[in-house]
Formats: C-alpha cells, sequence, structure tokens
C-alpha cells in the first residue's frame, strides 16, 4: 500500500511538482467559488443600500441562536479538521480517522440545525412569494431571496465537503492517506476551510447587523 | 498511421480509446469534432437569417422563428463553438507540446472538461429541437424570467453547465504553464502562444463563475420565483446586465485572445524573423484580460446606468485599445524586412490583422458615449463584433488549425486550394459584414426580421457576401478531410519552424517527447535566409 502512494502521475516531473501543481489547482478552484458566491454577495450589498430599512427589518427575524449555533459547530469543524492534518503529518492514522469523522459528524450537525432553523422559517412565513409574512415590507422579500439563496448555496458545499471528507476518511482507513502523502487530506480541508469562511461572512450579514440595536 | 511509429492516434482506435482518453492530444481532437458540430448548426440558422434579410418583408420565416434563430445562432457560436474554438481543440493539443510537458496537469479533468461540454450542449440543441429559445444570447430579465414561453430554462442549465467545463479547462492550462515547464523554459521564453492561453485562463477562471451564478439565479426565478431581479418586489433587472456582462465582456476576451496569440506564432514564421517586441506582446495580453475586467459597462449605456459610471466605462474602454495596438504594430514590425513567403496560414494571418483592426477601430465608435447612444441596438454594433469574433478569431483558428494541421495528422494539405480558401474568406468576409456597418449607421435594428426599403442593397450585398463566406468554410472542411488520408507526408517540422512542438514527430507519440526536452534559447530565434531560401 505504502507503494502505491509514492506513485507519481505520469505527466509529472516528481512528487514535488504533483503536490504543487495540485495545491496550485485547489487555491485556483478556491478563487472561482469566491467569484461564485461573489454574484450573491454582490446582490446582497445593492439591495442593501437601496432598501436599508425593508433589510433592517428582515435581518431582525432570522433566528440567532440557530445561527450562532452553527458558527459554533462550523468553526469547531474547522478545528477537528486542521487535527486531523496535524495527525497525518505525524503519521497517526488512527486519529487521523478519529478527526474526521468528527469533522464529517459536526458537518452534519450543522446540517440537522440548519433543517431546524429552515423549519422554524417556513412556519414563520418566511419565504417569499404571496404568503410572505404581510407584517414585513415587500422589498424585505429580496432579504430573505438572497437568505434562501446564500444559506441553501453554502449547505450544498457543505454536502459536497462531507462527500470529500468521506472518501478521505475511507483512504486513510485503507492507509492511503499517511506520512509523506498526506497532500490529498490538506486539499480536502483547504475546501472545508473554505466552505466555512465564507459562512464567516453570511453570518454576520444575515443574523447579526441591525441587531445590537 | 502515417508509418510505423507509434504516435498518439495509433494508440487505439476503438470508440473506447477515443472516449476514455485522458490524452490532450486526443481531447483536443474529440473538441475539434464538437464544436465542428456545433458551427455547422449555427452556421444554418446564420444562413436562413441572410436569407430571410434577401427582401424587406418578413416572407421566409416568422418574426417568432426569426428570434429564434439569432438566439440559437447567438447561443451556439459564442458558448459551443467560439469560447472552446483555441484554447480547447489548439491549445489542449498545443500547451503540454510547446511547453515539453508530458500532458496537462489534470488529464482526467481534462476529459471531465469536454464531458460536461458535451452534456451543455446536449441540453443546448435539445431546447433548440423542442422549440427553441427567443430570448436572444443574453437572457434580459425581466423577459428571460417573466415574459418568454420558450425553453429557456434548458437552454440556460446547458450553458451553466459547458460554463463548469470551461472553469476547469481554464484551471487545467494556468496549472500546467504555471508549474509544468520543461527545464530552461522561462516566463519569456515561452511561446506567445501560451501567453495568451494563460490570459485566457485567467478570465475563464475568474468571469466563467460570475456567468454560472447569474444564470442559476435567472434559472430559479423563472422556476420559483425567486425575485432577485424581480421589479416587482424592488429587485432590479438592470443588475442582471451588470452580472451579465461582468462576465461576457471579459468573454469577449476569451474569444479573441486565444486568436491573437496564434497570429503572434504565424507570422515570425512565414515572416523568417524574431518576433519583435516580445515582452510587449506578453504583457498586452495580461493586460487585455485584466482591463477588460473592468469595461463591461459600455454594453450598458443607454441602460440608465449613472452618466458618471459611463463616462469611466468609456474611457476604460478606450484604454483596451492600446495594448490590442501594440500588438498590431508589433506584428507590423515583425514583418518590416522579413522574409515573407504567403503560405495559407500567413494568408490567413495577415487577413486577420486587417479584419481585426477595423473590429477594433470600429469598437472605438462604440466605446464613446454620444456616438453608441446613436448606433445603440443597431447593426453597426453587429458588424462591429463580427468583425472581431469571425473577422478575428474564426480566421485566426482556420490558420492556426492550417499551420499545425501538419503536426496534428502528420499530413499536409493541399497548399494552393488552402491559399484559394483564405483569399475568398478575406472576400466574402468583408462583403458580407462591410455592409452592415452602413446599415447600422443609417439607423437598421439588429434582430429584425422585416426592414425599410431603402436598406435592401446592402442587405443584399451582405447576404452575397455570405454564401461566398460559406463556400471559404466548406472549401477547408473538405480538403483537410481529404487530407488526413491522402495528404503528403509532413514530417517533424514542415515549415522549419521554432518551438518545441516542432521537435518532436508528427504527428506526436503519446508521450510528446521521448525525453523531456531542455530549452536554451528564446522562442522565435528564426535564423535569416540566404540568397536560395535557406536557413544560414
Amino acid at each position: 500500500m505504502t507503494e502505491k502512494n509514492s506513485i507519481v502521475a505520469e505527466q509529472f516531473v516528481d512528487a514535488a511538482q504533483q503536490n504543487e501543481a495540485t495545491a496550485l489547482g485547489l487555491w485556483t478552484f478556491i478563487a472561482t467559488e469566491i467569484l461564485f458566491f461573489g454574484g450573491l454577495f454582490l446582490a446582497y450589498a445593492i439591495y442593501r443600500h437601496f432598501y436599508y430599512h425593508e433589510f433592517d427589518l428582515a435581518s431582525r427575524r432570522t433566528d440567532l441562536f440557530f445561527g450562532t449555533l452553527n458558527s459554533v459547530i462550523l468553526l469547531t469543524s474547522s478545528l477537528t479538521m486542521v487535527l486531523a492534518v496535524q495527525a497525518a503529518k505525524r503519521d497517526q492514522a488512527k486519529m487521523v480517522v478519529r478527526f474526521l469523522s468528527l469533522t464529517i459528524f459536526l458537518g452534519a450537525s450543522f446540517l440537522v440545525v440548519k433543517a431546524f432553523e429552515y423549519h422554524k422559517d417556513i412556519a414563520d412565513q418566511l419565504v417569499p412569494g404571496e404568503k410572505f409574512n404581510a407584517a414585513l415590507p415587500p422589498a424585505a422579500q429580496l432579504f430573505f431571496w438572497l437568505y434562501w439563496a446564500m444559506t441553501g448555496l453554502h449547505a450544498i458545499h457543505i454536502l459536497i465537503g462531507m462527500g470529500l471528507l468521506s472518501v478521505m476518511f475511507f483512504l486513510t482507513r485503507r492507509g492511503r492517506i499517511s506520512a509523506p502523502h498526506f497532500a490529498p487530506l490538506e486539499l480536502t480541508g483547504l475546501y472545508w476551510h473554505f466552505v466555512d469562511i465564507v459562512w464567516l461572512f453570511l453570518y454576520p450579514l444575515l443574523y447579526l447587523v441591525n441587531r445590537h440595536a | 498511421m502515417n508509418d510505423n511509429r507509434q504516435n498518439y492516434l495509433s494508440a487505439g482506435d476503438t470508440v473506447g480509446s477515443w472516449l476514455l482518453t485522458n490524452d490532450h492530444k486526443r481531447i483536443g481532437i474529440l473538441f475539434l469534432c464538437a464544436i465542428l458540430f456545433f458551427f455547422v448548426i449555427a452556421a444554418v440558422a446564420a444562413a436562413l437569417m441572410r436569407l430571410e434579410l434577401l427582401t424587406p418583408q418578413g416572407d421566409l420565416v416568422l418574426s417568432e422563428t426569426y428570434n429564434k434563430l439569432f438566439t440559437m445562432h447567438g447561443v451556439l457560436m459564442v458558448w459551443f463553438f467560439l469560447i472552446p474554438s483555441i484554447p480547447n481543440v489548439l491549445g489542449n493539443f498545443l500547451v503540454p507540446l510547446m511547453i515539453g510537458a508530458r500532458d496537462l496537469a489534470f488529464p482526467r479533468l481534462n476529459l471531465l472538461s469536454w464531458y460536461l461540454f458535451m452534456i451543455g450542449g446536449f441540453f443546448a440543441i435539445h431546447a433548440i429541437a423542442i422549440g427553441g429559445v427567443d430570448t436572444g444570447w443574453t437572457f434580459y430579465t425581466p423577459y428571460s424570467t417573466a415574459y418568454s414561453n420558450t425553453h429557456v430554462i434548458e437552454m440556460a442549465l446547458g450553458i451553466f453547465i459547458a460554463g463548469f467545463g470551461s472553469i476547469l479547462t481554464g484551471l487545467n492550462f494556468i496549472i500546467t504553464i504555471q508549474k509544468m515547464r520543461a527545464p530552461g523554459l522561462t516566463w519569456f521564453r515561452l511561446p506567445l502562444f501560451i501567453w495568451s492561453i494563460y490570459a485566457t485562463s485567467i478570465i475563464l477562471v475568474l468571469a466563467t463563475p460570475v456567468l454560472a451564478i447569474t444564470l442559476a439565479l435567472m434559472i430559479l426565478e423563472r422556476v420559483w420565483g425567486l425575485g432577485i431581479f424581480d421589479p416587482k418586489i424592488g429587485g432590479d433587472p438592470i443588475l442582471f446586465q451588470h452580472l451579465f456582462w461582468f462576465y461576457s465582456h471579459p468573454a469577449v476576451y476569451i474569444m479573441i485572445l486565444p486568436g491573437l496569440g496564434v497570429i503572434s506564432e504565424i507570422i515570425p514564421c512565414f515572416a523568417r524573423k524574431k518576433i519583435f517586441g516580445y515582452k510587449f506582446i506578453a504583457f498586452s495580453s495580461v493586460s487585455i484580460a485584466l482591463i477588460g475586467f473592468l469595461v463591461w459597462g459600455h454594453h450598458m449605456f443607454v441602460s440608465s446606468q449613472s452618466l458618471y459610471a459611463g463616462m469611466v466605462f468609456s474611457f476604460l474602454s478606450f484604454l483596451v485599445a492600446i495594448p490590442s495596438a501594440i500588438k498590431v504594430f508589433n506584428w507590423t514590425m515583425t514583418l518590416y524586412r522579413g522574409s515573407i513567403s504567403l503560405e495559407a496560414p500567413m494568408l490567413y494571418a495577415l487577413g486577420f490583422i486587417g479584419l481585426f483592426v477595423v473590429g477594433g477601430l470600429t469598437g472605438l465608435f462604440l466605446a464613446s458615449l454620444a456616438v453608441d447612444v446613436h448606433v445603440h441596438g443597431t447593426y453597426f454594433v453587429v458588424a462591429h463584433f463580427h468583425y472581431i469574433m469571425v473577422g478575428g478569431m474564426v480566421t485566426a483558428f482556420m490558420g492556426g488549425l492550417h499551420f499545425w494541421w501538419p503536426k496534428i495528422t502528420g499530413r499536409k494539405y493541399p497548399e494552393k486550394l488552402a491559399q484559394l480558401a483564405a483569399i475568398i474568406l478575406f472576400i466574402g468576409f468583408n462583403l458580407t459584414f462591410f455592409p452592415q456597418f452602413v446599415l447600422g449607421y443609417l439607423g437598421m435594428p439588429r434582430r429584425v426580421h422585416d426592414y425599410a426599403p431603402e436598406f435592401q442593397i446592402y442587405n443584399v450585398l451582405s447576404t452575397a457576401g455570405a454564401s461566398i463566406l460559406a463556400i471559404a468554410y466548406l472549401l477547408p472542411l473538405i480538403y483537410l478531410a481529404w487530407s488526413i488520408r491522402h495528404g503528403k507526408i509532413a514530417g517533424p517540422n514542415p515549415w522549419r519552424a521554432t518551438g518545441l512542438e516542432w521537435q518532436t514527430a508528427s504527428p506526436p507519440p503519446t508521450e510528446n517527447f521521448p525525453a523531456t526536452p531542455v530549452v536554451v534559447a528564446d522562442a522565435y530565434e528564426y535564423p535569416p535566409l540566404d540568397d536560395h531560401g535557406e536557413p544560414t
């Protein structure tokens, strides 16, 4: 098994080149992801500027408890992710598996909390459209469209991340992720942190702003 | 195929050996077949439109059909022909060869790009087959989200999926060029084609995701009423235009930068001279890509955009002319006192320069706020961007295809016929599109199927030109296909060109080079010719 690890794909000269190339590849991919989310952040910025008052009212309707809980869960999952990579560097496969399963568990918890939150949002008539909460002004719907689109897109990324983590989980169990060959795990971690960071922007924009007043 | 040696074409001849290949050269061929297919369909749509416009009355197709025809033409030509044309066919084939690598950095991702492209293409073709789309290739809201009764969702989904193929291709090129250059191949020794592909890839990677999210929001608005662009709840349809053009203007440079790169390869080879101003050309590609991100507002001068924004966008659009002009001047200086020979690729390249200059300079008319108000939405705009995209990019693609055809197939194309095709193309193209400048200036709007009778003479000229242009495109299709089996054996370097791709066999072996080449000299070190036309 360890021999299989050392195989460098035939298009590369050596392992160093392969690692550099895949790392740069993932960073480039993250750049595309930022632009992908960027359209939504731009729309948020513009409409917040257009409809300051409506966004103020609407943002008070998001559930601070669920949002905060999820921020804690996701930040903790980034910690366990880092610990998994650290363990791989030290060649402690068992610890890697343990931390990976913890990370996957935290990702799943995030989605469960999100599901409860969505359920409550629906009950509170926060889905834009004909049944939208009559107490809120029409432009508040824009806020909630963005809320659903941004958190929904983010949840899809969490799902993809969990898929990648599961692959790493099985690779590690089969001994394919070990001391010098942990690049795939590190890259998965990078992606997971990116998804986490997106949430770190969503949380203040959707839950915190205007709450102080 | 041509001799007994193993090469990438003889490496397997089953369908599976093609459809499951990881070889960048084979994937390039797969893309070539695919884009030719889409080109033919889109060209038929164009032919129908030109036939309709022969007479002022709408007598061949209904106005609804006409709307669907120009939408189909635009969508297929932009996303399924022009954007993948040079990058995915020639780029795929040449990038590893030119930098002395065995393959792209991520060969399986490369194949995935092709499949995403084909799935996207399937959606697009299916949308056309079940009734088409009438929004124009721009999908402006609120028409696309609230009013159009055509198959907008499926078409947009096709573009969305193909877009991810584009992103992966761009990513693959960036990493490959960044990390896999042969020993000694420094940035300033790279062929300029590589610089232009690198610049194009930056756009592919940074702009395409914005198109993806924009189309996704448009689709969601149509399906669920997700009202980001919906004026009923305070949303702004103009935001769609901003997001769309934030992608689609840089996309214009996706559709021309690779062409500029091809010309920078052909000119020094057939002038037997080192390219003039290498660094200026290299950096002009990068600056076109970067400035290209800041000019999208010039598509929206009449869309209620603020006048001050308009002035800034106008200024920045003028700025793009500088790096473009630098290239043209440097090519011209390369020709000066060169030993010029006029084989087909060179004829295409020279034709390209002429058409690109006309297309570029008329772009300055459109970048001027006041003039744009007059010609916005007229045939002037149509003529301008066809000069760049067809006169520029397609001509460069043809030039590049002829130039590297011996490398790709191992065979020469028939030279005389090819020269003829290149000349017919130049004549046919100008006859088709020059009258459209006049039409536009006189006020004929684009996207209409009937028009005032005084415009007829120019429309007849244009349609006549289109039929000549059709011959210029059909001819190479026939003789290139013929040459695959019957052309003269080309040998590794029929043009006596510099560049690593010419140092390996034609067609190249699957592994590209027997041993990793080492580069010790700059690009385009063409020795001067002696009195007998031989290199000294």
